[in-house]
């Protein structure tokens, strides 16, 4: 566990597990999740309503296919409508996951263990959410093969001048980067389960997931080896992939999207929506698990309690940059942008999305909202409803562009909301699956930091395996 | 505890990966190939109504081609004749040949006669036959040297990258206007200067935007 704990020690007095387990402890508890005979009621109750919303999201996508994106309130001139709402949502969403497990490794920020696993998750069933927004935004789903470079006999190619081909390699590299780093850090755990495994099919599958691994020392070297190099890999693309996604709008030439500060501002954006959703899983869990409450501990809520609120802080820099700009531009167009926004027909979304993200946060100067579980957890909620309203007002006030001729106002209908709910179906049932089938809490990570992990409280023990 | 999985399966990892690949990469190459009209459409032959041979009228006669199909210069849409084009001459000649039955009948009735089209573009492709023409294109670069061909058959691929192959250089495929209908032409020498010249007096510069075809 070098890549974990050598050389850094940790620097808060507080314990980073609480209750003080023994290795033994933490491989039951957190396997002990996974193992339980009887699937709990409350796990039967939560997957029915997130299963029959998936079932709803796939039927509603169906009807789509068949019959157009005319189902959706999308018209001229708000033409990306919902779901490229929903897209930037999701992916914003996805970014807590890399800057959780990559970012923070390579910071040395060992409370990062606690949450890595969860937030990894987390992020990638987010990310596979917001990759079917753009594919049936296409509305031709069988051409979608058209953004990818395969050689075809119509002399047809990629544009790579365009924003969104940068979109789909930029979020499908993180798909994959995301992936593999998650898988990586889970091979010794799904070892640990398949040693565990008291059914003949249980230690098959986590056998084959496991991919022979031996607790061997040479493994473990390839091992942090791997894991250091994934991180490093995957750090950049916290940046990238809303920068990327940011120059959908920014390299348009419309008022109010044709920024230089699109790319930070997203960026910023993206990681305060991922550690909301990250809190408000988190904080679920712990409800749901007990036992979890000493891993995933008040002082690491309150840490990212921190995070949200700088990076809040951050995105209302960024909206009142916009404001500013617009003003010492003199361009009047671009002001009309933003005094439409605050003061237009969509006024009431600029402001839960301005008090959402800006105002809320602002609490968490306060220690004692910082750890209360239930300020906590509404605080993230609002911010998960403030950045989806972020984006609502980022593409739809585009309801008045140039031609004050074509001026309307955007209508969802009900495929918009029946889509938008069915793709939190389709998260809260990835990330139910993932609650029962797969060890939440890296159980051979959270073992390196704890205190007789350290060498001057054992010398050389090698228990920290399974 | 016994082993779970002998140690055969270290290679399987590997052979998985190199199987994926291959798997992609033959996908890929199927569609590119046999998915394309090279493969699907060229060589399509279908039996006519009439047992009508291009090779003896064109070839062996030596008609133009523009006798029977008259509007190709002018029209959008090129012209398959009517029965009554094939009447001028089979009044008379032939008047006994048992295969002109149909042709008759068709006279006789004033049916027209069902072609079967061979040379077929989709219908969100947008084509300017005389356009085409106008511009100097023989027919033997898109319907091959029908001349010899006893049933028409779809010689070129008609596709989309075949299409842009002539736009983005159509040097080599362009002709005088005198030379349209002849199969046996071939570039002069001094082919490039005329051409050079031809195409800046026509203003000749074929379009490559996706509306120029799809509309």
């Amino acid at each position: 566990m070098s890549a974990t704990t050598s050389n850094a020690s940790v620097r808060s007095t507080e314990p980073l597990v609480w209750g003080n387990p023994s290795f033994h402890d933490v491989t039951q508890t957190v396997s002990g999740i996974v193992e339980e005979r009887k699937t709990p009621i409350w796990w039967w109750v939560a997957i029915s309503i997130s299963g029959a919303l998936t079932l709803n999201f796939f039927a509603m996508m169906a009807y789509l296919f068949w019959t157009g994106i005319g189902v959706w309130g999308n018209n001229v001139p708000v033409g990306w409508g919902w779901p490229i709402v929903n897209f930037v949502f999701w992916v914003g969403i996805g970014h807590a996951g890399t800057l959780i497990s990559a970012v923070l490794f390579l910071l040395r920020q060992k409370w990062r263990t606690s949450i890595n696993r969860f937030a990894e998750a987390m992020t990638i069933f987010a990310v596979i959410c917001a990759l079917i927004f753009p594919g049936i935004h296409v509305g031709r789903i069988w051409v979608a093969y058209f953004m990818f470079p395969i050689p075809n006999q119509m002399a047809m190619w990629p544009n790579f001048r365009s924003a969104l081909m940068w979109d789909v390699f930029a979020v499908g590299t993180y798909f994959t980067a995301s992936f593999l780093f998650w898988y990586t850090g889970l091979v010794p755990d799904w070892a640990t389960l398949r040693d565990r495994a008291q059914t003949k099919w249980r230690r098959l599958i986590y056998g084959v997931l496991a991919m022979g691994w031996r607790n061997g020392n040479k493994q473990w070297k390839h091992y942090e080896l791997a894991y250091l190099l994934l991180a490093g890999i995957s750090t950049p693309l916290v940046l990238s992939v809303h920068s990327v996604v940011s120059t959908d709008f920014a390299t348009s030439m419309q008022f109010g999207w044709h920024t230089t500060i699109f790319p930070p501002y997203f960026v910023a954006g993206a990681i305060f929506s991922g550690f909301g959703m990250v809190m408000t899983l988190a904080i679920l869990a712990r409800i749901v698990y007990p036992p979890v409450k000493n891993y995933m501990t008040v002082t690491t809520l309150e840490r990212m309690a921190k995070v949200i609120m700088l990076t809040g802080m951050m995105v209302g820099y960024a909206y009142i940059t916009e404001f500013f700009m617009a003003y010492y531009s003199g361009n009047k167009y671009e002001q009309f942008v933003f005094v439409n926004r605050m003061f237009g027909p969509y006024a009431w979304a600029y402001w839960i999305m301005f008090s959402c993200n800006v105002i809320i946060p602002q609490i968490f100067w306060s220690k004692k909202m910082r750890t209360s579980i239930p300020v906590l957890f509404v605080a993230s909620i609002f911010v998960n409803i403030g950045m989806w309203f972020e984006r609502f007002v980022i593409v739809i006030t585009m309801h008045r562009d140039f031609l004050p001729s074509s001026w309307g106002m955007f209508k969802p209908t009900i495929y918009d909301i029946g889509i938008f709910a069915g793709s939190f179906g389709l998260f809260f049932t990835l990330f139910l699956l993932f609650l029962r089938f797969v060890p939440m809490i890296a159980m051979s990570e959270i073992k390196g930091v704890l205190p007789q992990a350290q060498v001057k409280h054992h010398h050389g023990h090698d228990e920290g395996g399974a | 505890m016994a082993q779970i999985f002998s140690p055969k399966m270290n290679r399987l990892l590997l052979n998985s990966v190199i199987g994926s690949i291959l798997v992609v990469v033959f996908v890929v190459f199927f569609f590119w190939y046999y998915g394309s009209p090279k493969y699907t459409d060229v060589g399509y032959r279908p039996v006519q109504p009439v047992k009508f041979s291009h090779k003896l009228h064109a070839g062996d006669i030596g008609m133009d081609c523009r006798y029977c199909h008259s509007q190709i210069e002018q029209a959008e849409h090129a012209n398959i004749p009517p029965t009554q084009t094939c009447m001028n001459c089979h009044k008379v000649i032939g008047a006994d040949n048992a295969n002109l039955d149909p042709v008759r009948e068709s006279w006789n009735t004033g049916e027209p006669i069902e072609w079967v089209r061979v040379h077929l573009l989709p219908d969100y492709a947008y084509f300017n036959h005389a356009a085409h023409l106008r511009a100097g294109v023989g027919c033997i670069e898109c319907h091959g040297n029908v001349r010899q061909m006893d049933k028409v058959e779809q010689m070129k691929p008609l596709s989309m990258g075949w299409c842009l192959d002539c736009h983005r250089s159509p040097d080599q495929y362009l002709r005088p206007q005198a030379e349209l209908t002849n199969m046996e032409w071939t570039p002069p020498v001094d082919h490039t200067e005329w051409v050079a010249k031809f195409k800046q007096e026509k203003k000749i510069n074929p379009p490559e935007d996706c509306s120029a075809c799809h509309r």
